[in-house]
């Protein structure tokens, strides 16, 4: 489970965290809300080990082990995925090269045997089937010239292919028609089991009709101002942020 | 024998004094006015000081304070020689042609010494070569010992060739100085795969001239491995001229050597012909290597491509000039320019000067330059998928350099310039 304590977090010596409490137990999906500027992004980030946030105070533990002193390399092989709101385009890095250099890492950072190019394509083509992508996708540079919805399917699929146990998904449902944004909560859904987490960060209600979370949490200003459950992302798409900051 | 050992250009003059009885070529006439006139040249010029425009980013000062011996006298065995890649293969140790080391029987055109083809050769050397406007070249004129001759004839495909120098190990510095000589005719292709290593201890300089001459719809794929020794210094220069229709795609990896220039001089001299000129240059702390290139559009409807990429580390400094002239007859001339620079290190430096003189009304030209660092975003996006660090670099190091190398069409070159890349990286990172 991801259990954060007390985290408090800086970015150009701006305070944006100021004290998150938060336990994910393990086969749970969270959502996390909350208006633009109040901290999503930067816990996302912060979790995952981006140079630039400075954790000021606070814990963040996976299963027990404290991701806050490791490399992200080393927090992705204990589990840690990152599903980025922007994901980075890599011009000259072939999609099929990363994709198995990653995999292998992972594999290599669980003691599992590294997969040969054969191996690893016929666990990426069946992947690729069930997210309904395209083969070619493998050939083209990492997310170059891909559309914002083949991004976030690119996402999804190493996401499927790294089998985290715990995904974080930053905004994945930016920038997404409908029907991709069905695809990609089908490859969330699919992961699910006893020993996988998820907090989905997102600014709308929308994509929780398709990955249902079993807790959803307000973040406001840099805290956590108000948890629930599923229902209040629909109060939330009814009413604005507005009314939670009265209570809060 | 004297055993005063002059630097500089004084240097070389005196040797040449020595040497003059003893060069390839002293019963031929043609040749020994040659290097007397070449002689005269580098005795007015002498070495390219940075006040010559030329040189304004290169000091030349290491190269012309060194003493070096003329390799005549200090012949090495190829003790070093890399293995071969393919079939035909010609080596050259310290400038010198061995045939005990070289494979070219069974070859489709003719290929030799040019110390042995010299009295038929008067029509070829220094057709293209410059001597009065290159300084380098003078020397080159004055002191050459040997060097490779190929004669492709007409529509002949003449496969891939490999062109092998090492410098030997040695106490003394020492400088070699070969003359290569390239002429396909109509129709011909080969592939050129050179490559100058050299040892670790030695200093030495490595002063090759090439001129390439380019028939009707003839193919030249030139592909230069430059890994010199860390003492060792290459001042290379190449001339090419391109008939109708024909095609130089040279590409040139600068990846050893203490201070390195890779110096090309282009003329798309036909119409519809196309000259692609491509490099990498790979470079660790204290490692100097310039690209200068010039290219002359002297025709119409012709295509230059060129990408180069430098990466820097530790304090290491590159540069490129890219000059092209585009003349009032080469109408409808394509052109295109790309240099970048990846700096590893704040104490690296990059000199970039691309230049444009366009004397034709209808041309499509363009050109850039980019200096960076390595994108942090795009290593966080491969850390964060468990990629460690040092393997995410070099990752987007190749990345980088892929542009460059992806445009050289002939596999077998290809394949030797990946290897060669992918060889400098793990040395690096070990």
């Amino acid at each position: 489970m991801l259990r954060i304590e007390g985290l408090t977090a800086e970015v150009d010596g701006k305070p944006i965290l100021k004290g998150i409490d938060l336990e994910v137990p393990a086969g749970e999906v969270h959502a996390i809300m909350g208006p633009n500027g109040s901290g999503k992004s930067t816990l996302s980030y912060v979790l995952a080990g981006r140079e630039g946030y400075e954790v000021t105070g606070g814990s963040a533990t996976l299963n027990g082990v404290d991701l806050l002193a490791m490399e992200p390399e080393e927090r992705a092989a204990a589990g840690v995925f990152l599903a980025f709101q922007y994901p980075v385009e890599l011009p000259g890095v072939g999609n099929a090269n990363f994709l198995r250099t990653a995999l292998n890492a992972i594999r290599r950072g669980k003691g599992e045997a590294e997969l040969d190019a054969m191996q690893f394509l016929k666990l990426a083509r069946a992947r690729l089937k069930e997210l309904q992508m395209s083969e070619d996708m493998l050939k083209r540079g990492v997310n170059v010239g891909f559309s914002g919805g083949e991004k976030k399917r690119n996402e999804v699929l190493q996401m499927a292919l790294l089998r985290p146990s715990l995904a974080i998904l930053d905004e994945t449902d930016s920038g997404l028609d409908i029907d991709a944004l069905k695809i990609v909560a089908d490859g969330v859904n699919a992961l699910r089991a006893p020993d996988f987490s998820a907090l989905v960060i997102t600014h709308y209600q929308r994509l929780l009709d398709y990955i249902v979370p079993d807790k959803v949490h307000v973040l406001m200003q840099g805290r956590i101002a108000q948890t629930g459950g599923p229902e209040l992302a629909k109060q939330l798409e009814a009413s604005g942020y507005a009314s939670v900051q009265a209570a809060a | 024998m004297n055993t005063v050992v002059h630097s500089g250009a004084e240097g070389f003059l005196h040797r040449f004094d020595g040497l003059r009885a003893r060069l390839p070529g002293q019963r031929l006439a043609w040749v020994q006015a040659l290097r007397e006139g070449a002689a005269e040249q580098f005795r007015a010029a002498g070495f390219p000081t940075r006040r010559v425009e030329a040189w304004k980013y290169t000091d030349l000062r290491p190269v012309a304070d060194a003493a070096f011996d003329e390799a005549l006298t200090i012949l090495g065995d190829g003790e070093g020689l890399p293995a071969p890649r393919g079939e035909r293969r010609a080596v050259f140790v310290d400038g010198r042609f061995r045939e005990e080391h070289s494979s070219l029987d069974g070859a489709s055109f003719a290929v030799g010494s040019l110390a042995h083809e010299l009295p038929r050769l008067e029509s070829r050397l220094g057709a293209l070569a410059r001597p009065g406007e290159e300084a380098l070249v003078a020397l080159n004129t004055m002191l050459f010992e040997d060097g490779l001759v190929i004669t492709v004839p007409a529509g002949i495909a003449g496969g891939v060739l490999e062109l092998s120098s090492i410098a030997s190990r040695s106490e003394r510095p020492s400088a070699f100085h070969p003359r290569h000589l390239i002429r396909l005719e109509a129709g011909a292709s080969l592939t050129i795969i050179e490559e100058a290593s050299g040892p670790e201890g030695t200093r030495y300089l490595h002063n090759p001239v090439f001129e390439i001459e380019l028939a009707e719809g003839a193919v030249l794929t030139h592909a230069r491995i430059q890994r010199e020794g860390v003492k060792g210094f290459q001042l290379g220069t190449v001339y090419a001229r391109i008939e109708a229709g024909a095609t130089y795609d040279n590409f040139t990896l600068n990846a050893g050597g203490r201070l390195v220039r890779n110096e090309i001089h282009a003329v798309l001299a036909g119409p519809k012909s196309t000259c692609h000129m491509n490099g990498a240059q790979l470079l660790r702390d204290g490692q100097h290597a310039d690209t200068t290139t010039v290219l002359d559009h002297a025709a119409p409807d012709c295509a230059s491509r060129q990408t180069y990429k430098t990466v820097l580390q530790g304090k290491s400094r590159g540069v490129f000039q890219g000059k092209i002239h585009v003349h009032q007859v080469a109408q409808r001339t394509d052109g295109y320019q790309m240099n970048q620079a990846l700096l590893l290190s704040p104490e690296a430096e990059i000199d970039s000067k691309p230049q444009l003189e366009i004397y034709a009304d209808d041309v499509k030209c363009s050109h850039g330059a980019t200096v960076g660092a390595l994108d942090a975003e795009q290593l966080f996006y491969l850390r964060a998928r468990g990629i460690p660090e040092g393997k995410a670099r070099s990752m987007l190091v190749e990345a980088f350099l892929q542009e460059a190398i992806e445009g050289v069409t002939d596999e077998t070159a290809r394949a030797a310039l990946e290897e060669a890349v992918a060889g400098w990286w793990s040395k690096e990172a070990a």
